[in-house]
Parts: C-alpha cells; structure tokens; sequence
C-alpha cells in the first residue's frame, strides 16, 4: 500500500464506477490513473493501489465515514470554494494517497473538481480506513491527515501547534508539501495548490509499482530517518508517532520515496508529515507493533480473543463485554466525546442496539445532540472544527464497535453537509441546518423508505403464502405486521441460528400479534423449505455487484431457496448500498465473540470448556456474510423493486449524499 | 427358543432406550445376535434353510421395529438372509454335484440322474429358498416342497437314503457355512474403520482446509490416519446444532493436536470457498448415491457444488440400505 492513506473504498463513486465515470468531473488522465488505481481497490478493497502484494484477505474498510462526506462526485465543486475550505481539501487530499489520485493530472485543468475528487477519494479512504480498525482516536485522526492533532484530545493543542502554520497538523508527506505552501497562498488560487499537488502526486506512479519487499526497505529506511529527524519538531513526532499507529508499513515505504524524488520539501518535516501517513485501509491487526502502539492509545481496552483464526488474523478480535465497566469509569473524564455519544457507543458496545437502522438513528441522533451543544473554538472555522469533532466521535463508535454500512453511509452525507455550508453562515444557522439535515435524513432515508418498502413487498404476499425469514430484520418485521394487519392469510416460517438467536426475537414479536409462526434452526432449512413459498430477507448492504451483505446465515438460506425453487426477496432500505464489490465472505467482515460460540445451552454437555486454552482451538464467531447476486431474485427498495444488478444505478443516480430525492 | 428370544428380547430394549450408540456398535451387536439365533436354531430335516430364514425375519423384524430409524438393522437382517440363501445355493449346487458325480451307478441311474441332476438343478435353484420370485408366488410353489423333491426323486431308497443324509449332512454344512458368513461380517464391521482410514493418505494432502460438520466417528479416525502420516492440514468444524457434536469432534481432533476452528452452522457458506475438501459421515448410502446424513449436511453439500469443493461421504459397508425412501425427510426423522 502506498504511504498515504491508501483508498480503502476507492473513494470516488464516479471514479469508483468503472464505467460510470463522469466525463464532466474528473480528467482523462486522472481518470486513467483512478480506474488503474480502483479496480485494485475495487477487486479486493484493501487491494494497494499498487495492487501487488498486499495479501488478498486483507479487509477494505468500509467506505463510509465523515471523511468521505466531501465526496461530491457527480458534481464539480464550484470554484468559489472558499480557502479555508481549499485548506481543508487540501490537507485532506494530502492525506490519502493523494499523489494517486492527482497522478496524471494535467496541472491547471478543473482544478476544483479534481481537488474534489482527490480530497473525496482521500477522504473516502480515511474513513474507510478508519473504520475498521478498531483503531482508537488517533488512529482515526491519522485517517484524517490534517485531523489527527484535533482527534486527540490532549495532544490537539499541541499537534496543532506542531506543524506549524495555520492549517491543520499530521499531513501526509505529499500534504506536507501542500501544506507547506499553504499558509502562504491561503488564499492563492487554487490552480496552484494543484500543481503543487500535481507535482507531489508526480512521482506517485513510480511507488505504485514497488513490490512490498520493496517497500518494507524503504520503510526501514524511513524509519531510521524518522529516529533521526525526531529531534527536529517538538510536538510533532509524537503525532507522527500516533499517526503511524495503524499503519501497515508498505504505506509508509512508499512516502519516503515520495519525498526523495519530489524533492521539494523539507527533509525533516517531510518525514514527520511521513509518519503522520494517511492511515492504511484499515489497520492490519497481525502487525504486531502497530497493534500494541494502538493498544496504548485507545480509549476503550479491549481484551483480545486468543484464539484468532489465521483467515481474520487482520480484524480485531476482543473479548466483549470487559470494557464496560471501564468505560463507565472513564465517562466523565472524556472530554472529547459527548456524553450522548458515549452512550450509543456504551449501546454498541453491549449489544443493546443490533440492526442497521437502529444503529444509524441512535448514532445520528447523538449527532444532533453533540451538534446542539456545540460551539465553536475561538479562531476556528465552524466547518473544519465540526468536522473534525465528528470524526472524533466516530472513531470512538469505532472503538466501540465497528461502523455498519449504513452508519458509514450516514457519516459520509453528515460530512458532506457539513462540508457544503456556506462559510458566511451563522453559527446558530450552521448548526439548525445541520440539524434538520440530520432529521430529514433520518425521515426520509429510513422511515419513509421502510414505509415505502413495506408497500411493495405487500404486493408479493398472496393469500396462503408460506414466508420463510431469517434472523431478525426491521423491515420484514415490518411487512409481515402490515400484512397481517391488512388480513392477508399466510404463516410464517423464521429460522434462527446460533449464538445470537435473533429468530427469537422476532417470534416472540409476531406471536405477540398473533401471526402463525414456525421457529427452527438454520440446520433445518433442507428439511423446510419444500413447503416455503417466498423467502424474505433483511440486509445490512447491497453492494455493487448485487452481492447481498448481511447476517451470516443469509447465504446458506438463499442458496437452498434457490435449489427449491424459492423466490428471494431483500429488503433493503438504498441508503444502505455501498458501492464496494466483494467477492466473499472473508474479505470484509466482523468478528463476534468467540466465547459466545462455546456456550451452549445448559442441558448440553458443553465439550469445549476444558481445551480452551489450547492453541489448536480457534473458535470462529462472524458476523456477516456476503450473498451471491445469482441467488437474490429481487430487491425491494424505497425506489422501487429492482433486479440486483439495478444497485449500481441507484448508486449513481440517486446518490444520497447529493440529492434529497 | 426361549433362550434366544430372551436375548432378542434384550437387545430390542437396549435399542429402544437407545442404550447401544452409532450405526457400527448397532449393526455389531445385530450380527451376533442373529448369529446366535442361527446356531440355536433347531433345523428342521427338511428345508432348513427356510427355516433359518424364518427365524431371521421374525427376529429381524422385531429388531427393526424397536428403532426404524436405525437403518443398519435392517441392512444387517438383510445381509445375513442373504447369506443364508447364498450359502444354501451353493450347498445345493454342490450336493447336485455329488449326487451327479456319483459314480457306482448303472447307466440307467446315471441318465437318469443326469436328468435328475438337470431337474434336481432346476429344482434346487428354485428350492434355494430365494425371494420369491413372480413365477413362484404366482405358480404357488411352496418353497419347502421343492426342496426335498430333487433328491428324492431321484428313485430308489438308497438314493433316498442317500440324499437324506447328505441333506442332514448340507444342513449342518449350511449352519455351519452361514455362521461363518456372520462371523466374516462381523468381522467387516468391526474394521470398517481402519479399512476406511488406510485410504486417508490418498485423499489428504499438504496444507489442506477440510470442513466437516457434526460428529462422525468414521471422519475422526480418517482424519487422526492422516495426521499420524504427517499430512499437515486444518479442519473447519461446524458445530451441528442442536446436539453440538461438532464441539465433540473438535475437541477429539485438538486432544490430537489438529488445528481445528469451530464455526457456527450458519457460517458455513461464508467459510466454503476456501475449503479444499469436505468430509462427512453418513447414517446410511442409498442404493441411488444419495445419503441420509445428520440435519444441516445438505445445507453444506448445496455449498459444496455451488462452490466445486469435493464433497466426501465416509461409510462402512453396513450402512449401504437397500430400500427405497423416497420421501427420506419425514420417514425417518426422529424427533429429540
């Protein structure tokens, strides 16, 4: 991986959307060096752009995230961005692998879309790279280049200072450049600030070539530089050092080459911009030391699994459950986190909140209560400061537990909101547009769409209709309530399946309102499925291919409902698309508790619990898992009822970032 | 006999209670039970091979149906009242033989021998105590008037005579032929076991992913075969609720020092693709390949194809049934 944040989801849909660029935003020659760049993204999202060596089970992080919230792909930004705005595009661009994304990028040419686009795709990568990890404040803030000194709570001051300069601290080396000249030509057009991007960018390809053996030297080399230039810049290596926390080191190879052959920067703050690199996809947990550096910092103490099975070896594992009381502790103490947003992390964390929509609203209306309180910081932009107090929080959700796609989704338009403010803008106007922003997300992109959703799919339910569903998913609970409140005559098969026993749940409610319901176990679906007429399931992402995302489980019920001949129905609300491809289950997951798979309920013997501590037992808990699209019959969204090939569609047409459609 | 229904008595209860665990200590303990009902069987002069059939249904089908769903009674009834038929052929056609080879007769007795031994053929492979086949059920032949009739029908007393104490002789030979034919099957199921893991060398290799789901004996014994050859491999166990067996087998293989992950039934579709090779054992083979196996089997055989993993099904011979379930799924589910 490159040194700067690598783009974990190759950030930019137009860009991401082979085939689909937008001719209007981004250059011929950009757009080239994109594509190349994406579909090593695209094919394994943790793919380096240089897409070699990298092994190929490493997990992209999502691409959802604050950062990503400048994604304005379709659209140009307009020119009459304001510098301080460009500042922060800038830092960002400089952050993620930005010499990639401005590679070939003639200097001069539509300069504020392709500053978008870069900051956008760098942005997408911080985030994603964030995401994943479960990676503590400074790790996120090394996702966000120029945020990490904010991110951190006691070092923000400092980091701030370190750099230098006005404009935020911790950019990745080519930012350093950028930054570099920032301050003095704030206010310079921003065709300037490009090329220097352009020339920082210049050398880029070469790196993207560099095996990782390559690579590794070069990251000792930089290594030894760092230890020498840590003399130099009293605050910074300490940012320096958080930054490159979660890194995996290929990245931070290639800066130092950067850096030589640009040429053009200051040997010494480049290094310490090096360190600062933008934060790898997602942080690689068999790396040893950048794991025990994480360890140090992070908020929540996780206590990690023993047994970690190889294929994972790159998610974290913790064992849940031993941090709450910690963190109850620590609740008055963190100042960097608001109090409403610790709570839905304590939720998370406890497994109070489960499913996609829940999770997005509480998380979101934390938001709006952390936005409600906030003030800016004398001197500081309202924009850049919020921004970064977001993405704060967001790094601490992820901590807690790691972002789902539709909180990622969610993230991403929050930021692009709060990007798009006009800096004239009031305070107190800031924060009530942000705030009906939130609330019209929420009613439109989940209430309505789940309204709307719940109609189609009543269309498909007939009278002496056989439903099979699995798990528990908000909407189908939904549709099958308003199905049976409209008196249609069905019954209802649910299949559960271990540990989380979420079936229950959903039995309980039914029963409740007095809907016929049989309950059996995932093993059982052979057994069942010969009398099932349709199939509903729940998702927690649609991805672009089709591939379904959601519990695990769901693939094995589709794949038997497609040898009987059973229709498969998703349900799934399109803010929850993700324009990612995954090609299986292991790529991108996230791991459960192990121990959860060890008990067993009590009138079983439990034959686990005396070799527990063996080194030959992993237990193996996921959580997710990806569907072929050739096993979905139909998509049920709030735009209609697609085929699974029409998600990319939505994905461009209807972006949810852009549009209140 | 009393003694010997005692001890099928006995042997019903222990199945009922489900006190004898797994198709191979069942399909055992069967073999030797008719075993003993053949060696205490009071054969009749005539037609003893009917009636070792007879007590052998009449036992069998007691067995059976004190479990139906433990199909490796029926399998082993049915092997022993195939050996039984077997072997009085075989007897048959030999004392055809003698009493052709015969060779202090007259011509007259000789041709008509050779006739005799035509018809006494004939006639033997008719008394043969086969299935009934259309042709006798519909001529309504019984099988014990056939049997005596050959021999004699062969003429004079003495070959009367002869015949008869040849028969009596063949009947003891027939006990004796058939209670070393339970002895060889006994024998079979015994070491089906290592006979089925001496292959395991063939089919594990280097750095293999193998998945299984639940408990299996048989794959236990292939898999620890293959480890002790020093084949380096991980095995994926899905646990296999309700029962869990899975936990069992897993902990079986790591006391061996297998590196063994434990994963849920759920996430078997995600886990597949990077599996090299599942091995599964099995309740019974049906006489079309298919395979009646523990709940949740099929679900990781769908995976299987979809995914072009080798599916492998480990069975010893007992479990191979020849009855037709067509509708498998509620015929011989039992509920726990």
């Amino acid at each position: 991986m490159e040194p700067r944040r690598p783009p974990r989801t190759v950030s930019d849909p137009k860009v991401r959307q082979v085939g689909f660029v937008t001719p209007a935003a981004a250059p011929p020659a950009r757009t080239v060096s994109d594509t190349a760049a994406m579909p090593a993204a695209g094919a394994s999202q943790e793919l380096p752009l240089s897409g070699s060596s990298l092994s190929p089970v490493m997990i992209p992080p999502p691409r959802h995230d604050g950062l990503s919230a400048r994604v304005t792909a379709p659209v140009p930004v307009p020119i009459a961005a304001t510098a301080l705005r460009l500042d922060n595009l800038q830092i960002r661009v400089g952050s993620y692998n930005q010499s990639e994304v401005l590679l070939g990028t003639p200097p001069m040419t539509s300069p504020s879309s392709r500053v978008e686009d870069a900051v956008s795709e760098f942005s997408d990568d911080v985030s994603a790279s964030s995401l994943y990890g479960r990676t503590e404040p400074d790790k996120v803030g090394t996702a966000f280049p120029g945020r990490s000194g904010d991110l951190m709570p006691a070092k923000s001051v400092v980091a701030g200072g370190s750099i230098g300069g006005s404009h935020t601290p911790e950019n990745p080396p080519t930012t350093s450049l950028v930054v570099k000249t920032l301050p003095g030509i704030t206010e310079k057009k921003r065709g300037m600030l490009e090329k220097q991007h352009d020339e920082a960018a210049a050398p880029k390809p070469l790196k993207e070539k560099t095996t990782k053996a390559e690579r590794r030297a070069l990251q000792e080399a930089q290594r030894a530089a760092k230890s020498a230039a840590k003399e130099g810049g009293g605050a910074d290596p300490t940012n320096t050092k958080k930054d490159k926390v979660v890194k995996p080191t290929p990245q931070k190879k290639d800066v130092p080459e950067v850096a030589a052959s640009s040429g053009k920067k200051v040997d010494r703050p480049l290094e310490k911009e090096r360190k600062k690199e933008v934060l790898p996809l997602r942080m690689q947990f068999d790396d040893k030391h950048k794991v025990e550096k994480v360890k140090q910092r992070a908020i929540v103490n996780q206590r990690e699994a023993k047994s970690r099975v190889e294929f994972f070896q790159r998610l974290p594992q913790y064992v849940h459950g031993t941090q709450l009381q910690e963190l109850e502790a620590k609740f008055f103490q963190l100042d960097a986190v608001h109090p409403s947003v610790y709570k839905v992390g304590l939720h998370h964390l406890s497994g109070k909140i489960t499913g996609g929509n829940a999770r997005c609203i509480a998380m979101l209306l934390a938001f709006k209560e952390a936005i409600k309180d906030y003030s800016t910081p004398p001197e500081k932009a309202l924009v850049r400061d919020l921004n970064a107090k977001i993405s704060g929080f967001v790094s601490f959700l992820i901590e807690c537990r790691p972002l789902s796609i539709s909180m990622g989704n969610a993230i991403k338009f929050l930021k692009n909101r709060i990007a798009k403010l006009p800096l004239s803008m009031s305070e107190l106007d800031a924060k009530a547009s942000i705030q009906s922003d939130i609330d019209r997300f929420i009613n439109q992109k989940i209430i309505i769409a789940d309204k709307v959703i719940v109609r189609h799919a009543f269309a498909k339910i007939r009278d002496g209709d056989v439903l099979l569903t699995y798990g528990l998913s908000s909407v189908v609970e939904m549709i099958l309530v308003y199905a049976h409140e409209h008196k249609k005559k069905f019954r209802i098969v649910i299949v559960d399946s271990r540990p989380k026993h979420e079936g229950q749940i959903l039995l309980r409610r039914l029963v409740a309102k007095g809907l016929n319901c049989t309950y059996t176990h995932i093993n059982a679906i052979s057994y069942i499925m010969h009398e099932v007429t349709r199939v509903f399931l729940g998702a927690a992402s649609v991805l672009s291919n089709g591939t379904v995302y959601s519990r695990v489980g769901t693939a094995c019920v589709a794949m038997v409902a497609k040898a009987y001949r059973v229709p498969v129905l998703i349900c799934c609300e399109a803010y929850k698309f993700h324009e990612r491809v995954q090609l299986d289950s292991i790529c991108f997951n996230e791991l459960g508790d192990p121990d959860a798979i060890l008990k067993v309920p009590t009138h079983v013997e439990s034959y686990l619990y005396g070799c527990m501590d063996n080194d030959n037992l992993q237990l193996l808990n996921l959580n997710y898992d990806a569907t072929p699209s050739d096993y979905v019959s139909m998509i049920i969204t709030d735009y209609g009822m697609l085929p699974p090939t029409s998600v990319p569609v939505i994905m461009r047409e209807y972006d949810p970032q852009n549009l209140w459609i | 006999m009393p003694d010997v229904q005692a001890l099928v008595n006995d042997f019903v209860l222990k199945i009922k209670r489900r006190k004898i665990e797994g198709s191979q200590a069942t399909a055992k303990h069967t073999a030797e039970l008719l075993r003993q009902v053949v060696s205490q069987q009071r054969i009749t002069y005539t037609n003893q091979a009917a009636s070792l059939i007879d007590a052998v249904k009449a036992v069998g089908e007691q067995l059976i149906e004190a479990n139906p769903v433990e199909l490796a009674i029926g399998n082993i009834v049915r092997r022993v009242l195939h050996m039984i038929r077997e072997e009085n052929v075989s007897s048959a056609m030999s004392a055809v033989e003698e009493l052709a080879l015969g060779s202090d007769d007259d011509e007259a007795e000789h041709d008509n021998r050779m006739g005799l031994s035509a018809a006494a053929v004939a006639a033997a492979a008719r008394s043969t105590l086969r299935a009934p086949s259309l042709q006798t059920l519909l001529e309504d032949i019984p099988d014990s008037a056939t049997a005596p009739h050959p021999p004699s029908s062969g003429g004079d007393s003495e070959g009367k005579s002869k015949s008869a104490a040849e028969s009596s002789s063949r009947n003891k030979k027939l006990k004796h032929d058939v209670i070393e034919a339970i002895n060889e099957l006994i024998q079979e199921i015994d070491t089906c076991h290592e006979l089925i893991s001496a292959q395991a060398v063939e089919h594990i290799h280097q750095n293999e992913v193998i998945l299984t789901l639940g408990h299996s004996r048989t794959v236990k014994e292939f898999l620890f075969a293959a480890n002790e050859k020093k084949r380096s491999f991980r095995v994926f166990v899905a646990e296999g609720a309700p029962r869990y067996q899975g936990h069992v087998l897993a902990k079986e293989l790591v006391g061996k020092g297998l590196q063994t992950t434990v994963i849920t039934d759920s996430a078997v579709f995600a886990m597949i693709s990077r599996v090299n090779m599942v091995i599964v054992g099995a309740h019974a083979i049906m006489a079309n390949g298919g395979v009646i196996a523990p709940v949740g089997i099929n679900m990781v055989a769908l995976a299987a194809q979809r995914h072009a993993v080798p599916f492998v099904v480990l069975a010893g011979s007992h479990k191979v049934i020849i009855i037709w379930l067509t509708f498998l799924m509620h015929s011989t589910n039992t509920d726990t």
